[in-house]
């Protein structure tokens, strides 16, 4: 018994903290970019529909069907070494979202984005367009009325859009790994670490980061769940 | 005759026929680097054993050994190193009578045919030039830990780290390095010779063991003879010319 908890606490004193602290940093990054994304989105296909703002609206929810091999291998033709837009940002800011933690950041937000917008949408549905009217009427430019009417009313929505996204990049794992690369200590995600430890047989390593992702992810679901409720 | 009656003697004719018309097949767990060699070579292999289907699973030796170690049904392990093939010995998973070493590869440094600083030698990895350099993970790529014992021996492995990406495979490394997303890489020759259009070679480095491949068959296959047939083609002259092609050495 002694001996069980001695390997224990080694296990637990080696832990290494980056995969942990870097999902949580990216998670919350990219659920920030999602939500001004998300949030935008669904503002503008429930306010001021368009010709082909189904179909753009379409477009937005495909990151929630495709494969996350499917998303990972777009941004890698989309902001890789041989895109327009990759070797632009090479030549003029030596910078590549490629091999970097903003790239987990960006792919995180892609497949985040569908979550935010069907929450926010739905909870910008739910609102009495009356009060809106009431606001501009009496004299709200339009900016203040979505600041000042429409998001607070939508609030529960849209935080429980954003909670569920928190989570779905907290699990991102293929268009990250794609696009990201795992490097240990600079780019490795808990996902990503639970892979490597699996793949090079640390099982006890792969088993205590998969009780630390779970934990997190049942933390954020329990309470967005409260927040679903309350809409 | 009841409907159910009927319906078992159906259900039993079926099952019977369905193990009638089953050709034996036999799942073979090869090093990445064999994936264009071994397509051919299977296909060579069920056209001259009619009836026969050679199933291929492709990956990184280490990964092929975690996946045999938890039990996948594999017949047939050839490896990229020994080391792999080792620690399959040592877990009890080879017969080991069976085992042959079949073929040899080269360690080659490479960089993008286009963009990208001009490497020539280990040297230029040091150049701030040179910003990312793809290799294969040590702990279950044999390429990467062929990588890591040269460049260790050549005193380059602690300034080089920093500049690492590495890679599930040693596909994956010529992958970054054929899209140009690192600066150069460490692949077989072989792997080289299959991206002429988006790789080139920029030195031939000597690895302290030689890159050598085994093969063996599992000792829990159920399909052991015809396991043992298929190693034994791939080291039959027939099966010599085909890794030939591809750029094998002699074992």
């Amino acid at each position: 018994m002694r001996y069980i908890s001695a390997y224990m606490t080694k296990l637990i004193a080696d832990f290494d903290w980056f995969p942990l602290l870097l999902s949580l940093k990216v998670a919350a990054l990219a659920t920030v970019l999602a939500l001004i994304i998300g949030v935008g989105l669904a503002w503008v296909f429930a306010r001021k529909p368009f010709p082909g703002s189904s179909l753009l609206e379409a477009v937005c929810m495909l990151p929630l069907v495709l494969p996350p091999t499917v998303i990972g291998y777009v941004l890698l033709v989309a902001a890789g070494r041989r895109s327009p837009l990759g070797n632009w940002l090479r030549e003029h800011f030596d910078y590549t979202i490629i091999f970097n933690w903003h790239g987990a950041v960006v792919a995180s937000a892609v497949v985040a984005v569908p979550l935010v917008l069907k929450a926010s949408g739905a909870a910008f549905a739910g609102i009495d367009r009356t009060l809106e009217n009431a606001a501009s009427t009496l004299g709200a430019p339009p900016w203040s009325v979505f600041f000042r009417i429409t998001v607070p009313l939508a609030w529960p929505g849209i935080l429980a859009g954003a909670l569920l996204a928190y989570a779905r990049a907290m699990g991102e794992f293929g268009a990250s790994l794609m696009v990201a690369g795992s490097i240990p200590g600079q780019t490795q995600t808990l996902p990503m670490a639970i892979y490597d430890a699996v793949q090079a047989g640390q099982d006890d390593r792969a088993l205590l980061l998969v009780l630390v992702t779970s934990v997190i992810s049942i933390l954020v679901l329990t309470v967005s769940k409260r927040y679903f409720s309350l809409r | 005759m009841t409907t159910l009656t009927s319906l078992r003697r159906l259900g039993l004719v079926l099952l019977l026929a369905c193990g009638s018309a089953h050709a034996e097949d036999i799942t073979v767990s090869a090093a990445a680097s064999l994936t264009n060699a071994y397509t051919d070579l299977a296909r060579q292999f069920e056209a001259q054993a009619p009836g026969t289907k050679v199933k291929l699973n492709f990956g990184a030796s280490g990964v092929l050994l975690q996946q045999m170690a938890q039990g996948a049904p594999v017949d047939v392990f050839a490896s990229a190193d020994q080391a792999t093939m080792d620690k399959a010995v040592s877990q009890k998973l080879i017969d080991t009578a069976t085992r042959r070493d079949f073929a040899t590869n080269a360690l080659v440094l490479v960089t993008p045919l286009q963009d990208g600083p001009a490497v020539a030698s280990l040297q230029d990895l040091k150049s701030a030039a040179v910003k990312r350099i793809a290799i294969g993970k040590p702990a279950t790529v044999p390429v990467g830990s062929y990588t890591q014992q040269m460049l260790q021996s050549a005193q380059l492995w602690t300034v080089l780290e920093p500049k690492m990406i590495q890679a599930d495979s040693v596909r994956q490394v010529l992958d970054y390095v054929g899209r140009g997303e690192v600066d150069a890489g460490f692949v077989y020759r072989t792997d080289a010779a299959i991206m002429p259009d988006k790789v080139k070679v920029a030195a031939t480095v000597r690895t302290a063991q030689p890159v050598s491949y085994p093969i063996a068959v599992l000792a829990d296959s159920h399909h052991k003879a015809l396991a043992a047939s298929f190693v034994d083609f791939i080291v039959s002259p027939a099966g010599r010319a085909v890794l030939d092609r591809y750029g094998f050495g002699k074992p």
